[in-house]
């Protein structure tokens, strides 16, 4: 079962990189002139432009040199910054994986532990209040919460940073409180709600009761319960981590970080394909590594999943 | 003063009165069985017991355990020091009282750190726990097991070790074997008795079944309506009850008709008789049989389910396929109504072979009523809802409802309301109309009264019974369950282990069984409902 799901990964990963090589030949206006940029297009400039990207070679040729470069970690070199793509992700992968980490977290820090809480005490003050936070938190979008916590925290109260990315790594942190805090609490909010919704459903469960009636403490009855709800958590919170990418890069353009967002967000705008089909093809990685694990989390949080796999 | 004294005040639900006020003693090593159909409070008063009664309901009265007394309206608190160590509950469903995601072990030796109040040591833990398995007669090795890799007599085994582990001096075991097979609800209740007596724990057994209870408890209390209508010797109110409700339940229990008296037996005869000579008429006639299965094999994996099983069932007959959970008696009702493609054999309906599958039959070949009517009707739609779209499926008018009501013997407001607004009974009558609807030619019923009290089961078997007389439907009755089976069909098929050990007239095979399996049937069928136990019938099917 396993096997098939790594090789069923894979021939995502494959399809999805024969769209991301057409993104170039499908963007809009002349091929050559994108590629050229800003440069004159001279027809010196025009010849390099077509013998350096073998646009004379038929697709299949074409795609499969691409193809080869980007499995030894040769995506081309970015026309706006004038360095290889891998070095520009390179630079700044650290700065958007800090972020998403601590993002992510904070909101299965405090997403789970309100959760339970809201489950255990259903219709009490916390679990009204947690509702109510979780509504707001799922509702504001990324980069007005972005926005907010700039004021108040940035402007009328100069705690933290107003932008940039910080030097030296407790620097660093620091300037990424905010935006962490910011793209936390739409995830927290989601992880939050599926937690009180699992939690209370195996509460209600016979062996909870079972277990109670057995005189086992209270504290253990709730582990109990949450190791079980455990199942759909992950599975939920790991389809999150997939919002992340997204959110990150709002998040990051609102903080003026200089991370993969923020290099997205301006290879877009200038047309920097090589960087702009590398960082698709990354994100498409990262989604489908995620998905993976999260069957491979079910499997090990489940036996009953795993009894059968067994046999399958 | 030692034993356990229940002075109960009364129930409240959110819909007022739930339980009137009630008493009863029960003294150590002795078992009192609190009877009743659902809904009668018998749960509820259980659970009062543990302080575990769901939100919004609130029970007052006091419990004492050896003369200590605990109110029943006191805070989850101080409910902590009963729980477990005073009194210990055992529930229902051994599928669903063990976590599924935790070990035998843990789930038992949690009880043993809660009894001591602290961290046990891990090989002091393993030893304990050995012992517990040991005294419900479930080797070491089951502490490694997950709950889903055991049989539902080794499971419901394993949560009695875990509701013992803290030695309460009340056990209040709630419908324990009503998910089990026939000969693992003797051997458990047989093991509860003794586990009791070794230990001078009393018990209180919650029941709707009547017959089950006979020679196993001291006591019996008759619950209806929240309110105690009859109690005394279990032998005096089974031999001789005073209230006309204890006469009903024992009039409508299946079981105890095992030993009815013989005239009931004669009739039996005499009907399958006539029966027999009808359906052989209608074969000296030429008729084939309305299914036909032959040689059907089904494997899931390496285990093989059906190992070549045919079955016959002519038109308008009652076929009762019997067997214990794990036979296969499902699986071949699933073949035959293409809910499982068989891996070999063939099905022919009505002299044509269908292929395996679903898209080979229609609509009006056959339909299914499962075992379950809380999970087999969609909660979102009204039963007006429900029952029109069956009736599109066998293309029949929407204006039928009424009628298809009529015939499952529903009123025809039914049609309004949601599944939730209806008991057990009326919901597996709404299923028999879904399945109706298209005017199948056979019913397949997957034990489909195991789930209803007996009353409600006496009811919804006439109701059969006079659908096979008034639309001439075939019925496949699976059933692990002799006593129902005797009351319905015409020849009966012993499954056991993916093969037919015996068939043949529904009272020959159950009043003279020929092979040893069907044997060991009948006599844990009988030994459940009875005081004689005999012991060279003693049907061990825990798998090793």
């Amino acid at each position: 079962m396993l096997a098939v799901r790594v090789l069923g990964t894979l021939a995502i990963l494959f399809v999805l990189s024969i769209i991301v090589f057409s993104m170039l030949h499908l963007a809009p206006g002349d091929l050559v002139k994108t590629l050229l940029g800003t440069r004159p297009a001279s027809p010196e400039a025009v010849a390099a432009i077509r013998e350096q990207y073998h646009l004379d070679d038929p697709l299949p040729v074409q795609y499969l040199r691409w193809l080869g470069g980007v499995l030894t970690g040769d995506f081309g070199q970015s026309i706006r910054l004038q360095t290889s793509v891998a070095d520009a992700i390179g630079s700044r992968l650290g700065l958007t994986l800090a972020l998403c980490g601590l993002a992510f977290v904070a909101a299965i820090g405090t997403g789970i532990p309100l959760g339970v809480q809201s489950a255990v005490r259903a219709g009490g003050v916390l679990d009204r209040v947690g509702t109510a936070l979780g509504v707001i938190g799922l509702s504001a979008p990324t980069f007005a919460v972005g926005l907010l916590l700039l004021y108040v925290f940035a402007y009328y109260l100069p705690i933290f940073p107003v932008y940039g990315g910080g030097r030296g790594p407790l620097d660093t942190l620091y300037h990424l409180i905010l935006p962490a805090i910011t793209l936390a609490a739409g995830l927290g909010a989601i992880v939050l709600k599926l937690t009180r919704t699992a939690m209370l459903r195996e509460l209600d469960a016979d062996y909870v009761t079972s277990a109670r009636a057995r005189g086992i403490p209270e504290g253990r009855v709730r582990r109990l319960a949450l190791r079980n709800a455990a199942i759909p958590i992950v599975t939920g919170a790991s389809l999150l981590l997939t919002f992340l990418v997204g959110g990150t890069v709002l998040a990051e353009t609102t903080y003026a970080l200089p991370g993969l967002g923020t290099l997205l967000q301006d290879s877009v705008l200038f047309k920097d394909l090589a960087v702009v089909q590398a960082l698709t093809l990354l994100v498409a990685l990262v989604i489908a590594v995620i998905a993976l694990l999260a069957d491979l989390a079910y499997l090990l949080l489940d036996p009953r999943v795993r009894a059968k796999g067994g046999t399958a | 003063m030692t034993g356990i004294d229940v002075a109960l005040d009364g129930i409240e639900g959110p819909a007022g009165r739930m339980v009137e006020p009630l008493s009863f003693e029960i003294a150590p090593a002795a078992s009192l069985a609190l009877i009743g159909e659902s809904g009668s409070g018998k749960t509820l008063t259980a659970k009062s017991l543990v302080g575990l009664l769901p939100p919004g309901f609130r029970a007052a009265g006091t419990l004492r355990v050896d003369g200590r007394e605990h109110r029943l309206d006191q805070a989850d608190a101080s409910w902590r020091a009963v729980r477990g160590r005073e009194v210990s509950l055992l529930l229902q469903d051994p599928f669903t009282s063990l976590s599924p995601v935790h070990r035998c072990g843990p789930q038992i030796a949690w009880t043993l750190e809660a009894k001591a109040g602290r961290r046990l040591p891990a090989r002091e833990l393993d030893t304990e726990v050995a012992r517990r398995l040991d005294e419900v007669n479930l080797p070491a090795r089951v502490a490694r097991a997950h709950p889903h890799e055991l049989s539902g007599g080794m499971r419901q085994r394993v949560a009695i070790a875990a509701a013992l582990a803290s030695d309460p001096r009340l056990l209040i075991a709630d419908e324990p074997t009503t998910a089990l097979d026939a000969s693992n609800q003797a051997e458990l209740l047989d093991l509860l008795r003794e586990l009791q007596h070794e230990r001078g724990m009393a018990m209180l057994l919650i029941s709707h079944d009547l017959g089950l209870v006979r020679g196993r408890t001291d006591e019996v209390l008759v619950m209806r309506h929240g309110e105690v209508v009859e109690r005394g010797a279990t032998a005096r109110v089974l031999s001789a009850p005073e209230h006309q409700y204890t006469k009903a339940l024992i009039a409508a229990d299946p079981a105890l008709a095992l030993d009815a008296p013989v005239h009931a037996e004669a009739s039996v005869l005499a009907e399958a008789a006539g029966r027999a000579e009808a359906s052989g008429l209608a074969e000296a006639a030429g008729a084939a049989p309305l299914v036909r299965a032959t040689g059907v094999v089904k494997r899931f994996g390496e285990r093989t389910v059906l190992g070549g099983v045919d079955l016959e069932i002519a038109a308008g007959e009652i076929v009762g396929i019997v067997g214990e959970s794990g036979s296969g008696k499902s699986t071949l009702a699933r073949c035959i109504a293409g809910l499982e493609r068989e891996d070999g054999g063939t099905i022919a309906f009505d002299g044509a072979v269908l292929t395996p599958g679903r898209r080979s039959r229609t609509p009006g070949q056959m339909q299914i009523v499962f075992q379950d009517p809380y999970s087999s009707l969609n909660p979102m739609m009204t039963i007006g809802q429900i029952l029109r779209e069956a009736l599109a499926v066998g293309g029949r008018a929407p204006s039928e409802v009424a009628e298809l009501l009529q015939t499952v013997g529903l009123p025809a407001d039914a049609a309004g309301k949601r599944p939730a607004q209806l008991s057990g009974g009326q919901r597996q009558r709404v299923a028999i109309a879904r399945a109706l609807a298209p005017r199948p030619r056979l019913l397949i019923c997957d034990e489909s009264v195991s789930a209803l009290d007996v009353q409600v089961q006496a009811q919804i078997l006439d109701l059969l019974g006079r659908l096979r007389e008034e639309l001439g439907v075939a019925i496949l009755f699976i059933s692990h369950d002799l006593a129902v089976v005797r009351r319905i069909a015409d020849t009966v098929t012993v499954v056991w282990q993916g093969r037919v050990v015996e068939r043949g007239p529904c009272a020959r095979v159950l009043d003279a069984p020929v092979e040893e399996y069907t044997k060991l049937l009948v006599a844990a069928a009988h030994r459940d409902r009875t005081l004689s136990h005999d012991p060279s019938t003693d049907g061990r099917t825990i798998p090793a």
